[in-house]
């Protein structure tokens, strides 16, 4: 009897040892399964199709065409291979204002065959019309055909305007490109700070001094990211404003600051890690050849300890990328090419954490989240693997 | 130059340096304690907020996050320490071992932006619980789990290899000697990885926005199928997108300070617990 209860106690062990060895793989599972439907949805709206006049010569738009026929920035069909035409653009409510409301409420079917009439009266017309109320088997009305988004629609698109309609832009351009400003201007900052702190500490500092700063350190890596946006929010904010004098303080340039602070912790203490690490008979050999101090930490402690010292940066820039919350309240969230370090940017994670809430499940708006999470993933993958292969360099090195 | 002269400029920097990063926490602590602490009161702690969030307390917020550290450690605390003894214990060093280091190890890397992403897909939609605490405790379990894992295989490294022995030559079976000399022995500094994990949890943000956390809902959870508020998602929200910024700063100010309290005290006490234990070892 007490041999199985241990049996099954053990079993117990392995089989937690396995469910937390596989959460990994349903993240990735679950994380790409809802992103990659993206591609194979349509680049209108779901549920929605396109419709012209079947004398009208056109028969397939593009992405682009068919947002800017909406936004009124492209007005003729000749711009777009039709002919040289007025486009008139048709979206479903106007069809309230040209027949009265009630009788079509009260008479489903009859929406139909009243936007067939609207098509076959205009020649230049492009309806944007739900397909439950497609204009049945009539001959003067033609469907757009409409592909898929393409993966270069996500990878190079370079607008990011997920609730236009009637078609979608999920450029993701900006998106990376912000992050990557962000946290790299971060690391920027705060690595030749997180540097010369680690220096101090493992060479300069008393027993003491250091007993006091690592638990210091160690709260600065423990305060909410939350709470460090709200900082930024309430401080960094209005004194990058004033300080440089522009019309809003939300930047990429805060940003980066509130993402330096936040990385100093993980800089410093890896950092310190492996310059404390250097063997003993390097410094006493160094020094015994006549050289200071500072000679002996800048020629001899600091080239030792470089691939600490970088897998350090590498780790600081993984956690400037995945971080959220400080980043979505401090850089203005502004999805537009970032072209200055003084202007509002959105980053990939502030981007997922701003719109997920308001998306409905399965739309091409969600699963375009889920791909922004899935390129989160893969980067910070990329990146501590990095740092791992780096460190255990580092490691070797001490053998 | 002089080499004594740039030694002393390059150190002199250094120093200040150091000054500068002891000073930047005293300037974000002593901001938020400064700023919260007027406002904090029995009333703040124990009422609902009112008038669009620019009055009243956050009660709701705080019993929300105390039920989300409590659901994700009956799921994360379980499950961690089971699989370190495993990894630790049982499964020796060879390939299976190493390849569950790997896997813990990226799992820590994730951002938890991510994590809350993954517990939306499965734990709301597909297996259906909703915006929910069962929701978001599994979400934020799964964030911590590594942090668990790893305290305590470390805790379980750190008691000496003779014990096992001595209780295995004893006569007592592997898992007898696991219960009553391994665990005991390793038990302080498996207590201060959970404390470790319970600042990790209360303070975290993005996994529970879409998961479990509510903008607005003054009544209490009945159930854990029930959405709460949370500290950490209160402070954002009343931060950012209140309906008066101006009027709710000081709320704002106050769920800040409450929110690192909870945090700079579970970091301390598992700093004091590690001191007096580790001195306890030593002598003993």
């Amino acid at each position: 009897m007490k041999r199985i209860v241990e049996r099954i106690i053990e079993s117990l062990f392995t089989v937690s040892g396995a469910i937390s060895s596989i959460v990994i793989v349903l993240i990735i599972v679950f994380l790409f399964k809802e992103g990659f439907g993206l591609f194979s949805s349509p680049t209108v709206e779901k549920g929605y199709s396109l419709y012209i006049n079947s004398r009208n010569q056109v028969s397939e738009l593009n992405t682009f065409d068919i947002t800017h026929i909406f936004d009124e920035k492209i007005t003729n069909w000749s711009e777009c291979g039709g002919a040289d035409m007025l486009i008139k653009p048709f979206r479903f409510d106007e069809i309230f204002e040209l027949f009265p409301e009630d009788d079509l409420e009260h008479n489903r079917e009859l929406i139909p065959i009243r936007l067939s009439e609207i098509i076959a009266a205009n020649p230049n017309i492009i309806a944007f019309l739900p397909q439950r109320f497609a204009p049945q088997n009539s001959e003067e009305v033609k469907e757009l055909s409409i592909r898929n988004i393409s993966i270069s629609d996500f990878f190079g698109g370079k607008e990011w305007m997920p609730t236009s309609k009637p078609t979608p832009l999920f450029g993701v351009l900006p998106l990376i490109l912000g992050t990557l400003l962000v946290s790299i201007l971060a690391i920027l900052i705060a690595l030749p700070l997180g540097l010369g702190v680690a220096i101090y500490l493992s060479e300069l500092a008393s027993e003491r001094m250091r007993k006091f700063m690592k638990p210091t350190i160690e709260l600065l890596a423990g305060i909410p990211s939350v709470v460090y946006g709200f900082f930024g929010l309430v401080i960094l904010v209005p004194i990058v404003q004033k300080g440089l004098n522009l019309s809003v303080g939300e930047t990429a340039f805060t940003g980066s600051l509130i993402l330096a602070i936040m990385a100093l912790p993980t800089i410093i203490t890896v950092a310190e890690d492996a310059m404390r690490n250097t063997p003993r008979t390097m410094r006493e050999a160094s020094l015994a050849l006549g050289a200071t101090n500072w000679q002996t930490i800048y020629r001899v402690i600091i080239p030792y300890s470089a691939s600490g010292i970088s897998a350090a940066a590498v780790l600081g820039i993984g956690r400037a990328i995945g971080e959220t919350m400080a980043v979505l309240m401090v850089t203005g969230n502004a999805a537009v090419m970032p072209t200055s370090l003084f202007q509002s940017v959105r980053t990939i994670p502030a981007t997922i954490a701003a719109e997920l809430g308001e998306t409905p499940a399965g739309s091409s708006h969600y699963q375009a989240l889920f791909l922004l999470g899935c390129i989160l993933f893969i980067i910070t993958m990329i990146i501590s693997i990095t740092a791992e292969v780096i460190s255990k360099k580092q490691h070797n090195k001490g053998l | 130059m002089n080499k004594k002269l740039s030694q002393d400029i390059a150190f002199v920097i250094f120093r200040i340096l150091g000054l500068v990063i002891v000073c930047l926490l005293f300037w974000i602590l002593g901001f938020i304690i400064y700023n919260g602490i007027e406002v904090i009161s029995w009333e703040f702690l124990t009422t609902a907020p009112t008038e669009g969030m620019t009055a009243g307390g956050i009660f709701p917020a705080i019993v929300g996050t105390l039920c989300l550290i409590a659901g994700s450690m009956i799921f994360a605390f379980p499950l961690g320490v089971m699989s370190a003894i495993y990894t630790n214990e049982y499964a020796g060093n060879g390939t299976i071992v190493k390849f569950m280091r790997v896997m813990t190890n990226n799992l820590s890397s994730i951002p938890s932006i991510v994590f809350g992403l993954f517990g939306m897909s499965l734990f709301v939609n597909t297996l259906g619980f909703g915006d929910s605490i069962i929701a978001g405790s599994l979400t934020l379990g799964l964030l911590v789990l590594p942090l668990v894992i790893r305290t305590t295989e470390e805790a379980l490294k750190a008691v000496p290899y003779a014990y096992r022995t001595g209780s295995l030559a004893l006569g007592a079976t592997k898992l007898q000697t696991i219960r009553r000399v391994v665990l005991p022995a390793a038990l302080p500094n498996i207590t201060t990885g959970l404390i470790l994990s319970i600042g990790r949890v209360s303070g975290e943000t993005a996994p529970i926005l879409f998961t479990v956390a509510a903008y607005f809902l003054p009544k209490l959870p009945s159930s854990i199928f029930d959405q709460v508020m949370a500290l950490p998602y209160h402070l954002y929200v009343v931060a950012t997108s209140g309906t008066n910024l101006e009027a709710s700063r000081p709320i704002a100010y106050g769920t800040a300070l409450v929110l690192i309290a909870i945090v700079l005290l579970m970091n301390l006490l598992a700093n004091a617990l590690r001191k007096y234990f580790g001195k306890k070892v030593k002598t003993s």
